[in-house]
């Protein structure tokens, strides 16, 4: 049995989130979201600008207190942390994808720094060691063995936004948000994220929280899909099911707004 | 391995006025290890409808579905994703893939996701490929530029890759050549030979005749629309 049978076979949920409410004043936020994320799964959430998904995912990351609500990982109420203890969670076992690699990057450093550094955030210090598994994981996300020494700034979109993968994945997370990872890239370049993604999700046993408005993505991407209007979650389900078969309304309009190529 | 009982279903169009549409009723059948369900009907009575909810792609209105030991009707999403990975096997008639990845991946992948081994899971995709007349020179390319044939050939090696219990064949010998749809009756046949449960759709009379043991018409579970 590999390390990944034994966390699937626990079979228990990762992340269990019950009720999850943010306001902004008057304005909604998110309301009453519930759901529990297994190992291995991944989880898409989808719906137009203002439906609440990235102010959910961002209360899930704790990027910002919900005003109610329980959120669990590994059965520990992540609300009732300490600063310290979540910012150490997010160090070791989250990890946060930006859409825009930017954001998730230091831009001054270089390609192999910019994922050492979360090895060193957890208190890697032999440089032999943090360049090699630096090296290796810009091998993963396919970034060639001599632009190590590059800053992402000399970096297209495409490769910067590889090189925010590994830099998130290098600690070894177990999970893993994504806010439209596929955002800012031309199409050919997404096709080669999602394989990626699929591959590694497929051989760490990751679970993966991803909020996008592009179906095509879920559908490649996503066991599992919610669907998200005015903060609240009006449908969740199979992927394929909720696209192929939409109970809801809203989801109804969202799938059959789609243009076919 | 497989047993339908009293399915129906029924689509609402909520921005058409609310329409409610029903598609199917009392729809009961089995399916045993080792044996071919055929469904027919006319296009549009609902064979493709009935593949899909035993797949848990479209969700049953009422009744129930059971393939294994799970009732797809009320099962939860994530027991729906491990009878799909483990149990339940389906050749649609469209090839769905993440563009630029290799036909060998492609195949190795229903594999893969059940922890094989990367070599033995390629090695196992090259197999049905070669078998499938894929000439090897296309196997580094992505299928999505294939012509039809040859995807549909992709398709059935990838829903053979690994031997479900249980088998879903939406057309699978639409499209192919007289020597591509012998190979892939002889994959059908060897699948019940091994114990498979398959339900498919065959619009080709002879290919019906020689892998399907009994055959079942949908018609009969079309509802009676008022005029």
């Amino acid at each position: 049995m590999t390390l990944r049978e034994k966390i699937v076979a626990l079979d228990r949920p990762i992340l269990k989130v019950e009720g999850l409410t943010k306001r902004y004043g008057p304005r909604i936020g998110c309301v009453d979201v519930s759901f529990e994320l297994y190992p291995g799964e991944v989880l898409g959430i989808v719906g137009e600008s203002g439906s609440g998904k990235s102010t959910l995912l961002s209360c899930l990351a704790g990027h910002q207190r919900p005003d109610l609500g329980r959120i669990a990982f590994d059965g520990r109420d992540v609300l009732a942390m300490s600063e310290t203890e979540r910012r150490l969670l997010s160090r070791t076992d989250w990890a946060y994808v930006h859409q825009n690699p930017r954001d998730g990057l230091r831009m001054g450093v270089s390609a192999g720094g910019n994922v050492g550094e979360r090895l060193m955030a957890v208190g890697a210090r032999h440089y032999g060691q943090i360049r090699g598994k630096a090296a290796d994981w810009l091998g993963r996300v396919e970034i060639a063995a001599d632009r190590i020494d590059d800053r992402p700034s000399a970096f297209s979109g495409g490769m910067q936004q590889r090189l925010q993968i590994a830099r998130n994945l290098v600690t070894a997370p177990r999970l893993v948000f994504m806010d439209e990872p596929t955002g800012g890239l031309d199409v050919s370049v997404q096709a080669r994220l999602l394989d990626l993604l699929r591959g590694l999700v497929r051989d760490l046993g990751l679970s993966v929280i991803i909020v996008t408005h592009d179906l095509a993505v879920v559908r490649l991407l996503a066991h599992r899909l919610m669907v998200m209007k005015s903060g609240r979650v009006v449908e969740q389900g199979l992927t394929d099911q909720v696209l192929d078969d939409p109970q809801h309304a809203y989801t109804q309009l969202l799938v059959s707004s789609v243009l076919q190529v | 391995m497989i047993r339908i009982d009293n399915l129906s279903k029924s689509f609402t169009l909520h921005n058409q006025g609310g329409a409610v549409i029903p598609v199917m009723g009392g729809a009961s059948l089995t399916v045993a290890p080792g044996e071919c369900v055929g469904l027919t009907g006319q296009s549009g009575a609902g064979k493709s409808t009935l593949m899909r909810m035993v797949y848990g792609n479209y969700l049953a209105a009422g009744g129930s579905l059971i393939v294994g030991d799970l009732d797809v009707a009320s099962a939860a999403p994530r027991e729906i994703i491990r009878l799909r990975r483990e149990t339940l096997g389906y050749v649609s008639q469209f090839l769905r893939v993440v563009p630029r990845v290799p036909t060998l991946d492609v195949v190795a992948e229903p594999l893969l996701a059940l922890g094989t081994a990367g070599e033995e899971a390629r090695d196992r995709a090259a197999h049905l490929l070669h078998r499938l007349n894929i000439p090897e020179r296309l196997w580094a390319l992505s299928p999505t530029t294939f012509s039809g044939g040859e995807q549909q050939r992709v398709n059935i090696a990838r829903g053979f890759a690994h031997a479900y219990p249980a088998l879903l064949l939406d057309e699978p010998t639409a499209s192919l050549d007289a020597a591509n749809r012998e190979i892939v009756l002889s994959l059908i046949e060897e699948a019940k030979a091994r114990g498979a449960a398959i339900l498919g759709i065959f619009h080709d009379e002879s290919a019906r005749a020689r892998v399907c043991d009994r055959l079942v018409d949908v018609t009969g579970f079309t509802p009676k629309v008022a005029a």
